[in-house]
């Protein structure tokens, strides 16, 4: 496979594809709709593949549900507004174990906000964002190849984990074209059990969300417990740029880590130390890769395009043993790295 | 060596397709690269930008915070972007349409009265390829055979006849640059 330049957008629908997602369904909407009209030129030329534009969000997430039960890779996407309207969907997949990659293409909120890029929907992608115990695996690309390569193992992780996971990136990521080599995924290993495909002369199965036992209601949270720890103990992926020397860290995910990285390769010439710890999943959250970072370097500068929602975070991984401080550019904003670097500047020299 | 271009206009002018050829000639080249467009909500009419970065190492951020091009293809661009432009960069603009000059002392201008060309080739939608011909020329980032290969290869699929029509207006762009 050659080198291709192609946009997030369009990376995130191939790698889909070639992932094997043969059903997707979505409703417009900038700055992700790219990747609809990708899926709709092209699913449909894979083997038993369909595309639904379907009459809204809240559709899309159900039917995906749907096609999932039945054994299907499965996948939708929308923008922050649309992805708001998944959660009910979301939740539900997640009580009744069902695998699927949501994409939220992140715009500056809240409300309606702008289609410019942003990161104000960490809390809602980390947290659950729907009702009920239960958690959803967030990866969070910085580059095209990344987009191509996390989209491929979302899918399996989904599997996996009978679980759905999130690709949390933004319009910038979306939008933004760089040249990417698709991988060869491996072979889908589901077992046959999990799908809903018609008893025959079988035992019926089923598949629910409804569980009006509380006993049995809450073995079943246990279960999904038990199962978000064991991704949590082996799942976790971060990156560390210029750590090794650095007397200060700056933390950041998909664009910010971008603009970040430019930043800090300013500041090098310079010859400040400062270095990058970059979340790729941001849950589960790499706690324990930042706090063995801590035991030598103790400052950090947390720097996110939103007010301060991984913030809390990072002070949970840190828990006091270094000095966080902060810089947001909310509702859209994007930084030049320059600018990113005068920031980070007049915090390296007030450190001693 | 790492180079930022910025191109900007109004929709419609073909101000992202200036962007995605030569951040595809580039990566042809073999360069890293990344392409960064941003639009208004508008199909045509509203403005339109985009920063290709190339180098030869990996790109940390595909925003420019100093562009060593900009290329101006209406009025409203000059004036929102030449302050951007870095000490000793360089200023394409569409002379056809754009009166002011840059009030910089410190960057290069070239004026290209691409429109015009254009319409003198017979067809005045390929007056950003005309420019692409004099940024191709004065930037030297990728050759003429690269850009107007990746040309035809990105345009190749729908548009057949038009080749021959690229191939005529880049010339002349790249000629009025030399001239």
């Amino acid at each position: 496979m050659n080198k291709v330049l192609m946009s997030g957008n369009n990376i995130i629908g191939e790698a889909a594809i070639r992932a094997g997602c043969r059903f997707y369904a979505g409703y417009p909407i900038t700055p992700q709709n790219e990747l609809t009209e990708y899926m709709a030129e092209h699913i449909r030329k894979a083997e038993g593949g369909v595309f639904i534009q379907s009459e809204s969000e809240i559709a899309a997430i159900n039917m995906i549900a749907g096609a999932s039960a039945t054994g299907t890779r499965v996948m939708t996407s929308s923008s922050s507004p649309g992805i708001d309207l998944k959660q009910e969907g979301i939740s539900s997949m997640a009580a009744c174990e069902l695998p699927g990659v949501i994409v939220n293409i992140m715009r500056g909120g809240p409300g309606l906000g702008n289609i410019r890029p942003s990161q104000g929907d960490y809390f809602q992608a980390t947290r659950g964002g729907g009702h009920g115990d239960y958690r959803t695996i967030v990866m969070a690309p910085a580059t095209g190849q990344e987009l191509a390569d996390l989209t491929m193992d979302a899918f399996d992780l989904a599997d996996k984990y009978r679980t759905p996971v999130m690709i949390l990136a933004d319009g910038m990521m979306g939008q933004m074209m760089e040249p990417v080599i698709f991988k060869k995924p491996p072979p889908r290993n589901y077992p046959e059990k999990f799908m809903l495909r018609g008893a025959g002369d079988g035992r019926s199965k089923f598949i629910r969300g409804l569980l009006l036992d509380p006993i049995d209601s809450e073995e079943h949270n246990w279960k999904l417990y038990r199962k978000y720890e064991a991704v949590k103990k082996s799942e976790v992926h971060c990156d560390e740029y210029l750590t090794q020397d650095a007397d200060m860290v700056v933390v950041a995910y998909g664009t910010a880590a971008r603009i970040a990285k430019g930043a800090i390769k300013r500041l090098r010439e310079k010859g400040t130390k400062i270095g990058l710890f970059r979340p790729i999943t941001l849950w589960p959250f790499p706690e324990r890769e930042l706090r063995t970072l801590a035991l030598k370097i103790k400052n950090y500068l947390v720097f996110e395009m939103s007010t301060g929602q991984m913030l809390d975070d990072v002070r949970l991984a840190l828990q006091g043993y270094a000095d966080i401080e902060f810089h947001g550019r909310p509702g859209g904003a994007v930084p030049t790295p320059s600018q990113l670097a005068n920031v980070i500047a007049k915090i390296y020299d007030k450190i001693d | 060596m790492m180079t930022k271009a910025f191109f900007s206009g109004f929709g419609g002018q073909g101000v992202l397709m200036m962007g995605i050829s030569l951040a595809t000639a580039a990566m042809n080249k073999g360069l890293h690269v990344t392409y960064l467009p941003a639009y208004g909500a508008e199909m045509r009419g509203g403005t339109a930008n985009c920063t290709v970065a190339m180098a030869d190492e990996e790109i940390a951020s595909p925003v420019a915070s100093a562009p060593d091009y900009l290329v101006v293809m209406n009025s409203p661009s000059l004036f929102s972007f030449q302050n951007k432009v870095t000490a000793g960069g360089t200023i394409f603009i569409n002379s056809s349409i754009v009166e002011a000059r840059p009030i910089r002392q410190d960057v290069k201008t070239i004026c290209i009265p691409c429109a015009d060309i254009a319409h003198e080739l017979g067809n005045t939608r390929t007056a950003n390829v005309v420019m692409m011909g004099a940024f191709i020329r004065e930037s030297n980032i990728v050759s003429p055979d690269i850009y107007l290969k990746t040309l035809e290869t990105i345009m190749g699929s729908r548009k057949k006849s038009l080749a021959e029509i690229n191939r005529k207006a880049f010339t002349a762009g790249y000629d009025h640059a030399g001239a």
